[in-house]
This record gives structure tokens, sequence and C-alpha cells, in this order.
């Protein structure tokens, strides 16, 4: 129970008797033994306040003691305790005094929840850089070694994280007792332990001698990347992007890409998806020559692996490679040794693998040139537009801007128009909101002609469509294309058609009328709303259903600034008084709403 | 009349707790609570229902609950025969050279010959086929090993002394090829989207030979000429490791058979029982702290539970560590309703072999005790009846006060059934003797959550289990029951004047933290939003008699009404299921329907 605390401790006492300098530990004492969760967190909160009030020497003698020895909560208030001490180092008396966070930070790195010790082992992180360099060896080190050897598998995965940030500025003896430790955890018995390892592998690499990255991280990421866990060996690729970076050429050759290649053509399909999801930073790291001889082969069996998985990893990253090739025989290469496979892949049995190709596809017409692209590309696009799979056609048209730098749109017109149709009336409402969204695009390439004559129908059709989603994003759509093609055409093609949907017997339909209108106005100027749209407004001020009603309240509040004073005053006002006397509360509000902030008041 | 022959046998649990409206569920053979709560039809699983005791009856607790082939029932919704087979199969390496000839029959040969031919079957049977891109490739094939396979399982079962030295390495290597593989990619979400309950699995696509396989190699293991020194050259660590691998396997089948498999050689191989364990609990650490995601962890458990049962006692450290640190955060995976009546299976057993480690148990079910999701709250709540009626009075003293607070809070839920699943601990008998026991210490804890929600819960069931708490709790100790409502009346008042005093508390700390002049560089946290309390009125002395009055006629109501066994059901959408589907996993027959206990040895 709360006021609890022993005689001396408790708030009160320490009130009584005038010494203030406790005050704050013991209201914190009080406070961690609530039993309500969120009062312990509010508390761990303020630990900074606290720790201010207390000054640098007593946060160090008393309260930092105090959180070592008799934490013990929900993880949630572990998790803000971890979060708090990262940013504690000016708290206790700045650089000089860094390492007195140390224990209790040593002990959250301990826990068995994983959000709580990756927290610990981030601050642990950021006050390593404010160690000095004795205390690095003096305190940090020593902690790293303790945890590395710890009797439980969390304190030992937490160690994984730290290797690296007191590598670069202990001495050579500790840097040889530093790299002792992260072998053997390398090797460790627990899988966790092996996987936390790994994924620090590539990092502590970075921070190493090149000799001890030859003689140590090599033989230690050929252990991993064999390792008899899956999970394990996947992680090892990621390390091979660090550690590929480092080598030269003849040592990549001979020490990181024979198990490279194995990694390629691993058993387990998570390894394989692995190297395919990684390959841009691969091919990066390696280098054009190796990419040539090793990872293009290596490539071409990913783009037909047995697993849809790994295929679709590696069709994602098709432009990315092709794009990184060097500029000279690229062409070649791409025509001869990608192409074949990638034509295979348009009619794969998978739709995630087609709908992964489509998304990048078009990326590849500017790397081949306007040629290449009416002769080999132009087709498999056509065939993709064709596709089954919605999906697979969306990717193709939300990238036509990059065919259309090369060869234009027209060349895809023909096969274009069914597939928008197709879509634009597509029984699943997200489908047909996706294609609403290119529209504009499409609109700007195809030219104003084409778009009359083949396009505006579908988009008043969606002002129409029974999914609210879909007439919300109808209205957006009609007023970029008002700033595509100007007001002329606006008030020649979309406004009569707008307008009379006004007398729709459908209130859903008149209210898309006013939505259409408070998207326009401001597109289409004062000329336009004043003269077309008003009086429309206006008159459906007197529509039997109230949504409509305040709608238009709404509405006049919208477009009030386009318009002029006098239509305002002679016009508007009289309207938004009446409905400022309706019988409905909601029109009643919006009207009043609508008055005071166009001042008409 | 096997009718009255089951009645005389009613579990003799039931003595402890009577009439207990979850009762039916909990012994109710393989059944878990939860599982009868969220199924809306009756199924052909074991059944309280009057039943011939036949042989699938599970007696008391000896054995672990066996996990569900089918964790979807089929819910009346639409069958559908999908497009896309459920089915797959990671396949990286299919044999070079199908073609297998027809081989003389093992029974038709000289007896001398029959070793040699045993192992010529055996090697032919390593030829691995296309079942997935093309399954009607090499049907004739297919056949030839489909027949010998058939032959082998007749033939290991039915004649002695077959398994000689020679047949071993055949046996285990022709068992590796076909099953160690690396298992397809999930068809199902991953990560939250992922619905063990609802999402079908996906089937094995090579199922008609590897049914076969796993079905030779289990009677090999179980033949009586088996000799587990001979074998444990070839059925080794690395042998078992591969093994484990597999129970990630989406198909229920399979899992069912690698769970009978692992627990015949947990059984047979002393030597590999220790690593066994581990690498059980290197899958357990991964899925509760990494992935959150495997197949097997109820068959896993299940294992575990027959392990558990046959531990001897005083218990090793080893164990009751794994009791903490493995089976306890267990508890927070979002899947629990996978596994959980195995979870709980095991954790009870561990109490009832030392009753010693009911705190820490009881203290780690608080610390994982969900916050939001209401079924597993009710999985907790199921669980934690279980362990009471085991519990030492000892040991029930030593938690009840952290342990009566959390159900105070359950007892508030606005979730009805989370109120309504710890009101029916009111009905059990021996924690309300418990209850009585430690009344002084339980009472002012549990009164206010009761007597606040007796009138402000918006439920009408929840009102009247409410009254049948706070009766049985006036007829237990009238002195008391009063001092408790004089206190809570002195609470709420005081509750307001804490408030105010702490804010106060903190506007001290604040104005000492601004004397420091580092004080700029810390932004103060912004100020802590003040805790409201929704109730403002504290009772009347009217209120307090009105209380008791509408006690008694409220409670007698209820009673009235539990008798009427309401099964809750949670509503899950209609989806379409594969008929497919659903057709294979009830022709699987299982191997064995309990696991029996594993004595461990001294």
């Amino acid at each position: 129970m709360a006021g609890a605390a022993g005689p001396g401790t408790g708030p009160g006492a320490a009130r009584g008797d005038g010494d203030d300098s406790l005050y704050p530990i013991a209201v914190l004492i009080d406070e961690l033994r609530n039993e309500d969760v969120q009062l312990r967190l509010n508390s761990i909160k303020k630990l900074s306040t606290i720790a201010l009030a207390l000054g640098v020497e007593r946060t160090r003698t008393e309260l930092l003691p105090f959180l070592t020895d008799t934490i013990y909560d929900e993880d949630e208030v572990l998790l803000a305790l971890a979060e708090q001490l990262g940013n504690f180092t000016g708290l206790v008396g700045g650089p000089d005094f860094a390492h007195c966070l140390l224990p209790p930070l040593e002990s959250l790195a301990t826990v068995e929840e994983t959000v709580v010790r990756d927290k610990a082992v981030e601050s642990l992180r950021q006050i390593s850089q404010e160690h000095t360099p004795v205390a690095l060896e003096a305190h940090f080190v020593p902690l790293v070694k303790r945890l590395a050897s710890g009797d439980w598998f969390t304190s030992r995965t937490s160690a994984c994280g730290l290797f690296s940030v007191c590598y670069p500025r202990a001495s050579n003896a500790v840097k040889a007792e530093i790299r002792q430790h992260f072998r053997s955890l390398c090797s460790d018995d627990t899988p966790m332990v092996r996987r936390a390892a790994a994924s620090k592998l590539g990092e502590f690499a970075k921070v190493l001698e090149l000799d001890s990255v030859k003689s140590e991280i090599v033989p230690l990421f050929t252990n991993l990347a064999s390792d008899e866990q899956d999970s394990v060996r996947l992680l090892a690729v990621e390390a091979c992007v660090s550690i590929a970076q480092l080598l030269s050429q003849d040592d990549l050759e001979a020490l990181v890409m024979p198990t490279l290649r194995q990694a390629a053509e691993d058993k387990s399909w998570r390894v394989r998806y692995m190297v395919a999801d990684k390959f841009s930073e691969l091919q990066k790291a390696v280098g054009p020559k190796i990419t040539l001889n090793d990872l293009i082969p290596a490539f071409q069996n990913l783009l037909k692996d047995c697993e849809a998985e790994v295929r679709a990893a590696a069709a994602h990253k098709v432009k990315e490679l092709c794009e990184n090739l060097p500029t000279e025989g690229r062409e070649t290469i791409i025509m001869n040794q990608i192409l074949p496979f990638i034509k295979e892949l348009v009619s794969d049995t998978n739709q995630h693998v087609k709908s992964a190709l489509a998304s990048v596809i078009m990326g590849l017409s500017t790397i081949l040139g306007k040629e290449n692209t009416i002769e080999h590309l132009l087709p498999l696009f056509l065939a993709q537009l064709k596709d089954e799979c919605p999906e697979v056609r969306l990717n193709i048209i939300s990238n036509l801007d990059c065919v259309n730098e090369v060869i234009g749109i027209r060349q895809l017109s023909q096969s274009l128009l069914p597939a928008i149709v197709e879509l634009a009336e597509d029984a699943k409402w997200r489908v047909r909101l996706a294609i609403i969204e290119y529209m504009p695009l499409l609109a700007g390439q195809l030219g104003v002609e084409f778009f009359d004559e083949k396009l505006n129908s579908l988009c008043m059709a969606w002002l129409v469509d029974h999914v609210y989603a879909i007439r919300e994003a109808a209205t957006s759509n009609l007023m970029k294309l008002v700033q595509k093609f100007g007001t002329e055409w606006a008030q020649n093609t979309i406004v009569p058609k707008v307008l009379v949907m006004a007398n729709d017997p459908n209130y859903l339909h008149r209210m898309t009328t006013l939505f259409c209108i408070n998207a326009l106005s401001e597109a289409c100027g004062q000329e336009i709303t004043t003269k077309q749209m008003l009086p429309i407004v206006l008159k459906m001020a007197g529509d039997q259903v109230a949504n409509v009603r305040f709608n238009v309240a709404k509405s006049l509040q919208k477009i009030g600034p386009i318009l002029d004073t006098d239509a305002l005053q002679e016009e508007v006002k009289p309207v938004l008084q009446k409905l400022g006397q309706d019988e409905d509360m909601d029109v009643k509000y919006f009207a009043q709403e609508a008055i005071s902030v166009l001042a008409l008041a | 009349m096997p009718y009255k022959l089951k009645k005389e046998k009613e579990p003799p649990k039931l003595a402890k707790g009577t009439a207990k409206p979850s009762s039916s569920s909990k012994d109710g053979g393989g059944e878990s609570t939860d599982e009868a709560q969220s199924q809306p039809q009756p199924q052909p699983q074991p059944q309280p229902q009057p039943q011939p005791p036949s042989s699938n009856k599970r007696p008391s607790n000896s054995t672990p609950p066996p996990t569900q082939l089918s964790k979807i029932k089929y819910s009346g919704g639409p069958q559908i025969v999908k497009k896309e087979r459920r089915q797959s199969s990671s396949r990286f390496n299919l044999s070079k050279n199908r073609e297998l000839q027809k081989l003389p029959a093992l029974k038709d040969s000289p007896t001398q010959e029959r070793e040699e031919l045993f192992i010529q079957k055996l090697r032919q049977c390593c030829v691995l086929f296309d079942f997935v891109s093309d399954p009607l490739s090499d049907l004739k094939f297919k056949e030839v090993k489909r027949a010998g396979l058939n032959e082998m399982v007749e033939y290991i079962t039915h004649s002695r002394d077959v398994v000689t030295e020679a047949i071993y390495p055949e046996a285990v290597t022709m068992f590796s090829v076909n099953l160690f593989r690396t298992l397809p990619p999930s068809s199902n979400p991953t990560g939250a989207e992922f619905d063990p309950e609802e999402d079908e699995p996906t089937l094995e696509a090579a199922w008609p030979h590897l049914q076969l396989v796993y079905e030779f190699f289990l009677r090999f293991l179980e033949s009586p000429d088996f000799q587990p020194n001979i074998a444990k050259k070839y059925i080794d660590q690395k042998f078992v490791l591969a093994l484990l691998d597999l129970f990630d396997s989406e198909d229920p089948r399979e899992r069912d058979f690698l769970k009978t498999i692992l627990h015949r050689i947990y059984g047979k191989f002393l030597g590999l029982r220790a690593y066994i364990r581990r690498q059980i609990n290197h899958i357990f650490y991964r899925f509760i702290y990494e992935t959150e995601h495997h197949n097997g962890i109820a068959e896993l458990l299940e294992i575990l539970g027959s392990i558990i049962n046959g531990f001897a006692l005083p218990l090793k450290e080893e164990h009751k560590m794994f009791l903490i640190r493995v089976l306890l955060p267990l508890h927070k995976v979002k899947s629990l309703s996978v596994y959980h009546p195995q979870l709980a299976y095991c954790v009870v057993q561990f109490l009832e072999k030392e009753s010693s480690l009911t705190e820490p148990v009881i203290v780690g079910l608080l610390k994982f005790w969900p916050k939001t999701h209401s079924p597993k709250e009710v999985m907790f709540l199921n669980e934690l009846e279980e362990i009471l009626d085991v519990i030492e009075p000892s040991e029930f003293s030593k938690v009840m006060e952290p342990l009566f607070r959390q159900l105070a809070k359950c007892v508030s839920s606005p979730h009805f059934q989370v109120a309504e699943r710890a009101l029916y601990y009111w009905n059990n008998e021996y924690i309300m003797s418990l209850i009585s026991d430690n009344a002084a210490r339980v009472l002012p804890i549990m009164f206010p959550a009761l007597y606040r929600n007796s009138k402000s819960h918006w439920n009408k069931t929840i009102h009247g289990l409410i009254y049948n708490a706070l009766k049985l709790f006036m007829e237990m100790n009238q002195k008391l029951f009063d001092d408790c409502t004089q206190q809570y009346k002195a609470e709420k008042q005081k509750g307001r004047f804490r408030m105010k005093e702490r804010e106060e508390m903190w506007q001290k700390i604040e104005e000492l933290a601004r004397l420091n002049p580092q004080y700029p560089m810390f932004r103060a946290p912004p100020p802590l939003p003040p805790v409201y309390s929704m109730e403002t009125e504290t009772p009347t002395a009217e209120d307090i008699q009105l209380l008791k009055r509408t006690v008694e006629t409220e409670a007698v109501q209820m009673l009235k009404d539990i008798k009427k066994e309401k099964v809750l059901l949670r509503r899950k959408s209609e989806l379409p299921q594969d008929v497919y589907t659903i057709k294979a996993l009830e022709a699987h027959k299982r191997a064995e329907e309990f696991l029996t206990a594993s004595q461990e040895a001294l």
C-alpha cells in the first residue's frame, strides 16, 4: 500500500524533519511500490527529474544503487528504465562518471524479454561513446566480458552487440581478448547466441584491422555460413556484404566467394531467399568482375528457383542488378543473360513472382533504349497488361512513366485501354481505388483528346460508385485533372456533368455534387464558381435530406473565400441564416460555423 | 450400460469443486476449455456427454491432452474445392533416375535371401518423386515405391527376427532421405495476421509416400527385435536435430507421426534424452523471443508432458529451470490458444510433483497476465483454476494477495467472459474453503471490485454472479463483510486525497529539480495525466442495507441460472473451407491416442 514506507524513509518523514536531500528518492521508492503499473511507469519516466532534484552526487550514491538492487518489475517499466539510463550521463556528473550507469544496465541486458534487452544494449552502446579510453578498459570492457561469459543465453546474446563499440578504442592486448570472446560466441552451443553473433559479424568486421579480418573473421564467417541451422546461415549472407567491402579482389575470390556460391545454392530456401534479397548490396560489394563471373549465373538460378518466394525476391532485384552493371557491355549481358529468364517469369505460375517482376520490369526500358524496348520488352509489357491477376496489371500501369520517357506511351495505348477499363470495373474496390490514383498520370501522358474519348466516362462513373472511398477518390481525381487540363476544359466537360447530379434521386449522389464543388471550386476560379456552381449549391439548401443541407453549409464555408463580397452578402448570407434556423441540430451547427468563419454575422 | 458405468467413474477431481460450469470441458478427455468455447458445433472429439467408455477416453490426467489434428472446426461454412490445392513440398533434389523395377515379394523368396531383398527394397525407396509440379509423373514407379513400402510395413510388423544388424543403417538412411528436407514456405500469412484457428494448413503433397515411410519407421522402432544399442550408431544427435526441424511442418498428420516417433526415441535412447530436451528448449526460445511462429509447439509440449510425468523426485534443478524459464514465458506468445491445453498440463504436472514451485509459477503467470487479449485472459483463468485445484494451503497463503488483486481486476473486466470466468471461481468449493481460511486478507482485496461492479457492470449475468460472490462472503464472515463495507467508504474518500498528495509530491520534486543548473538541458517530461476515477459517490448506510438485501434475492436468482449450464461461444466467421483438406485430416489415423509417461532414469 502506498504510504506504508518505513519510518524515516517515507516522504512524510523527509518533509517533517526539513531535510529535503533524500526526499525525491523516498517518493520514487514509494511510487514504485504502487499496484498500478501506469503509475510506476510514469514515475520511471520522470527519472531525470528525480536525478536533477537529487544532484549528481546523490544520483550516483543513492539513486543508481537503488535502481540496480531493487528493480524487479514488469517489462514495460524495465524498458522505460533502460531507455532513460541511456541519456543519463550528464545527470551523474558527465563522462568521468558514465561508468556508474553500467551496473543497472548490465542487469537489464540479461533479462529475458528481448525488447528490454535490446534497449539496454542500445543505451550501453550510447554510453560507451562517452567513456574515456581508460574508463572504457577499466569498466566497460569487463562488463562486456562478463556478459559474454554469462550462464544464461540472454546475457551472451546482449554481449554480441557491444563488441564493435569498445574494440576501436581498446589497447592491443584488450583487443585480442575481445576478439577471443567474440570467437567463442560464434561457436556457442545455443543457436540464439550464434544468431546474435552472426548478425553482428559484419559490424564487428568493419572495426577490425584488415589482418584480423582475414585471419579471424573469415573463418568465423565460413563456419556460420555452414551452420546446421538455416536461421544462422542466412544471417551470414548479410555479414558477407560488409566483409566483402573490406577485402581486395584476390582475397575476395579466395576467401569469400566459395562460401557465397555455396549460399546461393543452399538447400534451405530461406538462405537462397536471403541471397536474392541482398543481391544488389552483394553486387556492389564484390565489384563488376566477380559479378560477371559469379553473380550473374547465381542470379539466373535464383530466377528459376523451385520456390516462388525466392523467384519473387530475385525478380524484385532485376532492375537494380541491370542498372548496376558496368555500362560497357551492359546491353549485351542483359539481352543474352538476363532477358531470357525474365521472359520465363512473365508466365510464372505464381502471382507474387509476376507482380514482383511487373513492379520493376518497366525500369529496364531506360537501360536498354528505344529499339530494344520496342522489340523485346514491349511484348512482355503487353502480356503483363493482360495478366489474370489485377496486381500485375496495376504494377505495370503504375510504372508507365518509365516507358513514356523512352518510347512514348502511345505504343501501349491500344493494350492499355482494355486493361484500364477492366481494372476500373474490378469487383474489388481497392483495385478500383488504385487505378484512380494513376488517372492524372495517364491523362498527362495520353493527352486530352485520348482522355476525353476513352477515359472521361470512367472518371464520371466513379462518382456514383457504391463505395464511398471510391467516390471520394474520384472527386479529388477530378480536381487533379482540372489542374492538368485547365479551366476551359473543366467548364466544358466536367462541370455540367457534376451539376446534373444535383438532381439525382439518390441523396448520396447529390452530396457527391457538393464534394466535387468543394474540390473543384479553387481550381476553376471565381467566375465559374460564382456563375455555375453557387446557384446549384444554394438551390440544394432546400433539400429534404438533412445530410445534404449541412453539407451545403460546409460547401458554402469552403467556397466562400473564392466568391466576391456581393455574392457573399446577397446570396450566401440569407441562405446560411435560413439554415441556421433549421430544425436539424447538425444543419444549424454547420450553418452557424460557416457564418462565423466567413464573418457574415 | 455404458451410461451407468461412466457415472460411477466420475473423475475424482470433481469431488473438490462441484458443479463447476467449466468443469465439463476440463475433465472432458482431450478437450481444452478454450476449444470447447470456440467451437460452434459439436464435433467428433471426446465429449463429456454419455459415450461408451471406448479406447479414446483419457484416464484422469495421467497422460497429456492430445493435440487436435484440426484446429479449425468445420463450422457449417461453405465447402469449396480450392483452385490452388493447399499442398506443397519443398524438393530441391529429385532423384535423377526414377525408373524402379518391381522386386519379388519378400514372403515368396527363400528365407536366406530375404535380408538382401529387404535391403534392396529399402534402397529402392530412397528414390524421390515429384508430387507438386507434375503430380501425374512417374505414376508407375510411384506405385512400385508405394507397394514396396506397404509390403515392408507388413513385413516388419508381422515377422520376427527381420530387424538384423544390416537393416539399421539402411532403414535410417531411407527415413532420412525421404523426410529430412527444408520445409516449404508457408502459404499462410505470417506474424500477426496468422490465425492458427482459421488459416488452413498446407498439406504435404508427397504424403502418400511419406505416410508409409513414417509408418514403417515407427514399426521399426517398435519392433520387439529392435535394439537401441545397435541403432544408436545411426539414430544420433544429428538425426534427432533433423527430426525436430520437421515439427514446424504445417501438415498436422506429419506432426502427429513425428510426435509418436520422438516419444519412442526419447523412451529408448537414454543417451539422447538430455540432448532432446535441450534442443526442444532452443525451439521454444526461438519461438518465444524471435519468431512467435512454429507449427509444432503443441506436439512438443505433449511429449514434454509425458516426460515431466515421468520425472523422478526430488526434481532436478535443470527441470525446475525449464519450468520457470521456458514453460512460463510460453504463456506470453500471441498464439497461446493453439497449445494452451498441453502447456497447462505440463505446468500442473510440475506442481503436483513439487508444490513448492507454486509460488514462482503463480508469480510468473501474473507477470505475463494478458493486458488486452481477452480470450487469452480466459485461458489464464482456466489454468489458474487448475493450479488452485491442486494447491497446498500453505502455498496459497504465500501468493493470495497478488493473486486476488489480479482476480479483482478480472472481475471488473468490461469483457463479460473474463469477468464471468473469474466469478466462476466462487463455485469451486476448494477455492472457497481456501478463501474462507484466509478471509481476513482476501476479502478486503476483493470487496471493492465486487461492490463497484455490482452496480456498474454493463452485463446482467455478471450482476447475478457478483451477488452470488458477495453472498458467499457475507455468509463466510458477517462481521468482516461489514468492516469491508465501512473500509470501502473510507478508502474512497482517502483515494482522492491521496491523488492530490501525489501531485503535490511531484510538484515539490519538480521545484527541487528546477534549482539544478542542468535543468534546462533535460527538458522535463510533460505532466502526468491525472488519474480520474469514474465513480464519484461513496456508499451511504442505506446503500449498504440495500446491498445486503439485493445480495439475498439476486444470488438465489443466479444459482438457478447457473444450472442452465451455458456454453460460451466465441463466434468466428464462417470461412469457406477446402474439402480436400478436411477429408485428408479426417482420414488420418493416429498411431497412438495418448503418450504415456517416459520414466526418468535415475
